[in-house]
């Protein structure tokens, strides 16, 4: 092997080295800038679980997985996973090979930055050599592996819909500029290799195509420098311009992936946690074809992922628009491969806003309502607002309570408070604690030890805010998804809190209940966004259909159901701009024509209702007729 | 001495007197406000009613009579809960509508405070 240079320079490097010199210090400043911006305690918290073994050994695990393989990509999509891990994972390797083989083959030379990138301009080896040949395999072998990539990715733009995509984002203008030269740099590492390939050796790829171009070319070595500089400035154009772009998306994953397993979460709308949130997105626009909104057209850039672009860009306006139009179902967060969460982040730009008139709720007395619900039975059935407007719900709740003799009082008889999730989706979480804190108080005279709720919006907020709001040990700490089917029911301070889906399902298993089951009548489940996504509850509703009925699926169920479009989480979406939304996940439930739609949440019947042909009848209904 | 009665100021709004200011920049903010038909659904169906008197009905009368004390203290009542949303006969979003006039009620511009840490967990 011979250093072909013997300086060891050669001008055409520097386009690279601006860029990566650039990249590199643009990371440093981003990574100390927010690390500054988390809080104190944040900061210790991310510091302890950088170097504690287990999360080090999972940081670099998912960091692995994720960021190089996207094996979660792969598991939701062959093709875009193959694509995507193998620009990455080449890449990855061509660089990771360049440096082993400086290393092995001219370890003097390590310290120079470009040597890896452009080993075969500088460094003359022999594929004869064993070490020669194995490395120049190897090195051409995941160059093509990366160019099948950019083949599919350039396939992709051009028709979105091979790939299962019905719509992508619309690139912006420095996107453009970074995708072309991304798609540039490997055909012109290829060509560069290729028109060297006889001075610098080669394998199975370089070296053919170095044969096809001595047999088309007078003098190919006259192409040979204009090709490297070529490579070297697309490799300087993309580094340059990656900051400010989609594809900052690498290095901000590589810092969310340990923030997240430190168990960061989002505390500031801009700073911190939320920023590299918003960096590491991908832009890939999963979350467009995802959102229920996008059924309208004019409403797909108010997908997340324009949430995130916007974010970057400082549009207090557009901020605003995206994020009070959003149903808050959650499916972009399920959906999104980084793991941005979207309806959090929508949640905290409404938190940042400021109220000319605040509630304080001193107003509600709750004295008279404890003095109601002190008395016998251990049940504290929780209607809640919206199974107040549909009054047939709580009729047929308490008339299955009845049936399986389960000893119950009502919280909320002659109207109650607001759990206070309304308040908590609008951002305003001293309202909804305030709301939070006289429910409590009601709960807690009454001396009962299961509280029910036939609402999962109430369910989801006590269930997950209780013990926040009380100080004490709340058993579903761990958030969303927490209790998928059989999981432990939390229990907190004693209460348990639980919905009627779930009691139900108890109920009919412990054989207190004895539905009588008419297997013609076909039902299909509607997952409503807080109880499915939000909770993880998706067996315990379909066990008391398949106990009444024949149960069928709708096209898209459990975590990815689409939101009836009926949801509090939007604060600006109007009535009529909500009715393509909900004919849509009408449609999609419909897919088996079934007799009946049954779901779980007083606001999805209601909505549904308003528009489907086909009965829509709350879970307790459909168990209550069965009972008679 | 009780004699059964009282003398109270008159709860009369002069429509030529009152200052109608707040009712138009309302109306630039939230244009629902003029939709409203004043059925009283939404009154009758609010969970904030029983402890605070909130109605959007009167709280609408309210500002288009210039009684701006009685809608703010009404106003700050209001649970959220969007039961008054799902009944409207006009379709208003009178989510949005409160909201609007919560924020917006002493001044147009849109104010922020980014500065804000709390953990956001929905």
């Amino acid at each position: 092997m011979i250093d072909r240079i013997a300086s060891g320079f050669h001008p055409f490097v520097l386009p690279f080295m601006f860029g990566m010199v650039f990249v590199l210090g643009y990371c440093v400043y981003g990574i100390i800038k927010i690390l500054c911006q988390l809080p104190a305690e944040d900061r210790r918290r991310f510091f302890i679980s950088l170097v504690t073994p287990k999360t080090f050994v999972k940081n670099i695990w998912d960091i692995f997985a994720n960021c190089l393989l996207h094996v979660k990509l792969w598991k939701r999509n062959k093709l875009l996973g193959y694509m995507h891990s193998s620009i990455a994972f080449g890449w990855f390797m061509i660089i990771l090979l360049g440096h082993l083989e400086v290393i092995f083959f001219i370890p003097d030379r390590i310290h120079l930055f470009y040597y890896p990138i452009f080993f075969n301009f500088f460094v003359a080896e022999n594929e004869a050599t064993v070490g020669g040949a194995v490395m120049f395999f190897l090195m051409d072998f995941f160059l093509l592996v990366i160019l099948s990539g950019i083949a599919l990715a350039i396939i992709k733009r051009v028709r979105s819909r091979l790939f299962g995509m019905r719509r992508t984002t619309r690139p912006s203008f420095l996107d453009t500029i970074g995708l072309y030269s991304l798609w540039a740099i490997f055909p012109l590492r290829l060509l560069a290799e290729s028109l060297t390939a006889d001075i610098s050796g080669g394998s199975f790829l370089t070296l053919s195509h170095n044969w096809l171009f001595r047999q088309i070319l007078i003098d190919h070595t006259d192409l040979m420098l204009p090709t490297w500089w070529a490579y070297s400035i697309a490799l300087g154009v993309f580094m340059t311009v990656l900051p400010f772009t989609r594809y900052m998306h690498i290095p901000a994953e590589m810092m969310l992936i340990p923030m997240r397993n430190a168990g960061l979460c989002i505390r500031n709308a801009r700073r911190g946690f939320a920023r590299v949130e918003v960096f590491s997105c991908p832009n890939c626009g999963v979350c467009i074809d995802a959102c229920p909104m996008s059924v309208r057209k004019a409403n797909i850039k108010d997908a997340t992922v324009y949430l995130n672009r916007q974010i970057r860009r400082n549009n207090e306006k557009r901020i605003e628009e995206i994020s009070d139009k959003c149903l808050l179902c959650g499916k972009c967060t399920v959906v999104c491969q980084v793991g941005v969460e979207g309806n959090v982040m929508r949640v905290a730009q409404r938190a940042t806003r400021k109220y000319a008139i605040n509630q304080d709720f001193a107003c509600v007395d709750v004295a008279p309502m404890k003095e109601k619900v002190a008395g016998e039975g251990n049940v504290l059935y929780f209607a809640g607002c919206m199974t107040h407007l549909t009054p047939s719900i709580k009729k047929a709740t308490l008339s299955v309570l009845d049936k399986a003799g389960v000893r119950y009082k009502l919280m909320d008889p002659d109207g109650g408070v607001c759990c206070g999730r309304p308040m908590l989706l609008a951002g305003r979480f001293d309202q909804a604690t305030e709301l939070f804190k006289r429910n409590v108080e009601i709960i807690k005279a009454s001396g009962c030890d299961t509280l029910l709720l036939s609402c999962p919006i109430c369910y989801k907020m006590f269930r997950d805010h209780y013990g926040k709001v009380l100080g004490g040990v709340s058993g579903a700490a761990s958030g969303s998804g927490a209790g998928a089917s059989g999981a432990a029911v939390p229990v907190l301070d004693g209460i348990r809190i639980v919905h009627h889906s779930e009691y139900f399902a108890e109920l009919v298993a412990a054989g207190r209940l004895r539905p009588q089951m008419t297997p013609d009548t076909r039902y299909v489940f509607h997952d409503p966004c807080e109880l499915g996504r939000g909770e993880g509850i998706y067996e315990q509703p379909r066990e008391v259909i398949r106990s009444v009925g024949t149960l069928v699926e709708a096209a898209k169920n459990l975590q990815e159901s689409i939101c009836c479009g009926g949801s509090l989480g939007s604060l600006s979406l109007g009535f009529d701009k909500r009715e393509p939304i909900t004919r849509n996940s009408l449609a999609n439930l419909c897919v088996e024509n079934p007799d009946t739609i049954v779901t779980a949440c007083p606001l999805c019947q209601s909505t549904f209702g308003r528009y489907s042909s086909v009965p829509v009848k709350d879970l307790s209904q459909v168990l209550d007729e069965s009972l008679a | 001495m009780d004699f059964g009665f009282g003398f109270s100021p008159s709860s009369a709004a002069d429509l030529d007197k009152i200052d109608l200011s707040l009712y138009h920049r309302m109306e630039k903010v939230a244009p629902d406000i003029r939709t409203c038909m004043g059925c009283g659904s939404c009154s009758a169906t609010c969970t904030g009613a029983p402890f605070s008197g909130m109605s959007l009905r009167k709280v609408i009368l309210a500002i288009q009579r210039g009684k701006e004390r009685e809608a703010r203290e009404m106003l700050s009542g209001c649970m959220l809960c969007g039961k008054c949303t799902m009944v409207c006969p006009r379709g208003i979003n009178t989510r949005n509508l409160i909201i609007s006039l919560c924020r917006y009620w002493d001044s147009d511009k849109r104010e922020y405070d980014f500065s804000r840490e709390v953990e956001v967990k929905i």
